[in-house]
């Protein structure tokens, strides 16, 4: 490697590297500011590490508010979403790019226009329906509408339902399978890493959602990750260590989640961007 | 879709020879019933439903209670001549002007400097797409922090060498700019990937051919690389546009329910006037504009992309 070039790529990585760690410091100060005693938060000039590590802050996080419940909570509303989310968008895409009917294609614009919708315009008729439900303060209210409900997923499915070679189900249409049993044997595994994609998208959607348990729910006993980390902001203010400490537990699981699953969360948001 | 269910047409079931073909037609139909019911169900009572609704609800006097009187236009007028509201309009388009172009243009950086950056990629990308996976409630909990005069790193690093920071958070002055500095921040690591993804899908001989003419890596960057990326371009500016007139995660955490004037957007008051003052008509009046607004500004940028964007063959 000639010198310039050398030069060239020293300078890059430092660069790179440095405003990688950046990005990472706010993650890092969170997590070890969760171990400091309130005084050292405090200190002039601030220290990264903790000179004397302590658990208060989880203490306080546990004893102040439910973060096993709210945890629980939060999965099991992403969870099931992302399920049945996945297989009616996966349905819906496959009539879309499969089955010839009158209509099809203004029904079709008429999904992809509802992505335009801000969900700010929806969310006070959407509070009066649940209401008439008896859905406010219910998880039905967080879980029926998105699942039932996802043009983004619809879109995205009947992209890759329409790259799917027609001649695969021609074949077992001769053979008499029905519909629901190509949907069944051949779509659905044939779509295994586009749903693998919009699955983990749809979770991280879910799992992070603050506006919609905002408005619909009110019991602490229901209350998700999200909003059990602002109230207990509102509560601990202005104990730093016990607020870093219920961040860490909120933010830690899905900063887990994405060092797994690093490769299909990056392949998803290339994907989100897919069109034509 | 009332066009799905009345799909075969009556003349022609009476034909004989063509029974074949109809009675196929009409079981094609109950077939894409049958599959596209549950989503129909959503888009009926959660997008189709509510968006009437909301339509109604804007030319309404209702508090939730009781009944609903009509309204005319006058929550529309309501919403226009309130100047609270203007000046949450004004945040809103000044937090846009700042976030959308910063963030845009820092990831296009970072996305071309990312490319030459070889086996260490994903270990950069590691730190960058991290706060894309976290909660703007996260997010702001840690920022709420690090804006903090009196305890933040970064104000303490800065009072060392001689700047004293603003107080970001209760400034008049600071307060959006921090709102973008966080959304830029959280936000960078999506449109890295979504740059990277283009910039791959350039491929090389384009810049080689470039390169052959002689041209320097500026040329190559403005001649080659932007105009085909262009789509990618089309696409974020456009959905980063609607996402940032929705800014409303991190007000709600950095302020609470009782944010001042200077830290309140569209979204933020759409709530409060829904859900704190009850008065749904005047919020949906409200949230009407803001998708007028944002189909407006939309149908501009599509506008425009014939003059800019270049889509391969």
């Amino acid at each position: 490697m000639n010198p310039r070039r050398l030069a060239g790529r020293t300078i890059l990585h430092t660069a790179l590297a440095v405003c990688a760690v950046l990005m990472a410091l706010p993650f890092l100060w969170m997590l070890l500011s969760s171990f400091k005693p309130l005084t050292e938060i405090f200190a002039h000039p601030p220290a990264l590490f903790p000179l004397e590590w302590t658990t208060e802050g989880y203490e306080k996080a546990f004893t102040g508010a439910d973060f096993l419940r709210g945890f629980w909570n939060s999965t099991y509303i992403a969870v099931t979403v992302t399920a049945i989310s996945l297989l009616t968008s996966a349905m819906a895409a496959y009539a879309f790019a499969r089955i010839e009917f009158r209509g099809s294609k203004p029904l079709f614009m008429v999904f992809l226009a509802t992505m335009m919708v801000p969900a700010q315009l929806t969310i006070i008729p959407l509070y009066i329906i649940m209401g008439g439900l008896g859905w406010v303060d219910t998880h039905a209210a967080l879980i029926v509408p998105a699942a039932l409900f996802n043009a983004f997923g619809v879109f995205l499915m009947r992209q890759y339902v329409k790259g799917i070679p027609k001649e695969l189900e021609e074949a077992a249409e001769l053979d008499g399978a029905s519909r629901f049993r190509i949907f069944t044997t051949m779509i659905l595994p044939l779509l295994r890493t586009p749903l693998t994609a919009l699955g983990i998208f749809t979770f991280l959607g879910q799992w992070n959602n603050f506006f919609g348990p905002l408005i619909f729910l009110n019991s602490d006993a229901n209350f998700t990750l999200p909003l059990l980390v602002n109230q207990f902001k509102g509560q601990y203010g202005a104990d730093w260590t016990a607020l870093m400490a219920a961040t860490t537990l909120a933010a830690a699981p899905l900063l887990i989640l994405f060092g797994v699953a690093q490769r299909q969360i990056v392949d998803g948001i290339a994907l989100s961007g897919s069109k034509s | 879709m009332s066009t799905l269910t009345a799909a075969p047409a009556p003349e022609r079931v009476a034909e004989p020879p063509r029974r074949g073909p109809s009675r196929r037609r009409r079981k094609d139909t109950i077939a894409a019933l049958v599959f596209l019911s549950p989503q129909l169900v959503g888009l009926a009572a959660f997008m189709v439903g509510p968006l009437v609704f909301a339509l109604v609800l804007a030319f309404s006097n209702w508090d939730g209670f009781g009944a609903a009187t009509f309204a005319g236009f006058a929550n529309f007028s309501e919403v226009l001549s309130n100047p609270r509201i203007q000046r949450s309009v004004v945040n809103t388009v000044w937090f846009t002007v700042l976030q959308v172009p910063g963030l845009m243009i820092s990831s296009f950086v970072f996305a071309l400097l990312m490319q030459k950056a070889g086996k260490m990629t994903s270990a950069y990308r590691l730190c960058f797409v991290a706060p894309v996976v976290t909660s703007s409630v996260a997010v702001a909990a840690i920022w709420l922090w690090l804006f903090n005069p009196e305890i933040s790193p970064v104000s303490s690093a800065l009072r060392s060498i001689g700047i004293q920071a603003p107080d970001w958070l209760q400034d008049p002055n600071f307060v959006i700019p921090a709102f973008a500095i966080v959304s830029i921040w959280q936000g960078l690591g999506y449109q890295l990937v979504m740059f990277m993804a283009g910039l791959q899908s350039i491929g090389s001989s384009y810049l080689e051919a470039a390169e052959l003419d002689g041209c320097t890596g500026w040329q190559k960057l403005v001649h080659v690389t932007i105009p085909l990326l262009s789509p990618t371009i089309l696409f974020l500016s456009i959905t980063s546009i609607i996402g940032s007139f929705q800014i409303f995660d991190y007000i709600y955490v950095f302020m609470d329910s009782n944010a001042p004037e200077a830290a309140r957007t569209i979204v933020y008051e759409i709530v409060q006037i829904a859900f704190r003052e009850f008065n749904f008509g005047q919020a949906s009046a409200l949230a009407f504009l803001l998708l007028l607004s944002l189909l407006g500004v939309t149908a501009l940028q599509l506008a425009a992309q014939k003059r800019w964007v270049h889509y391969a063959e």
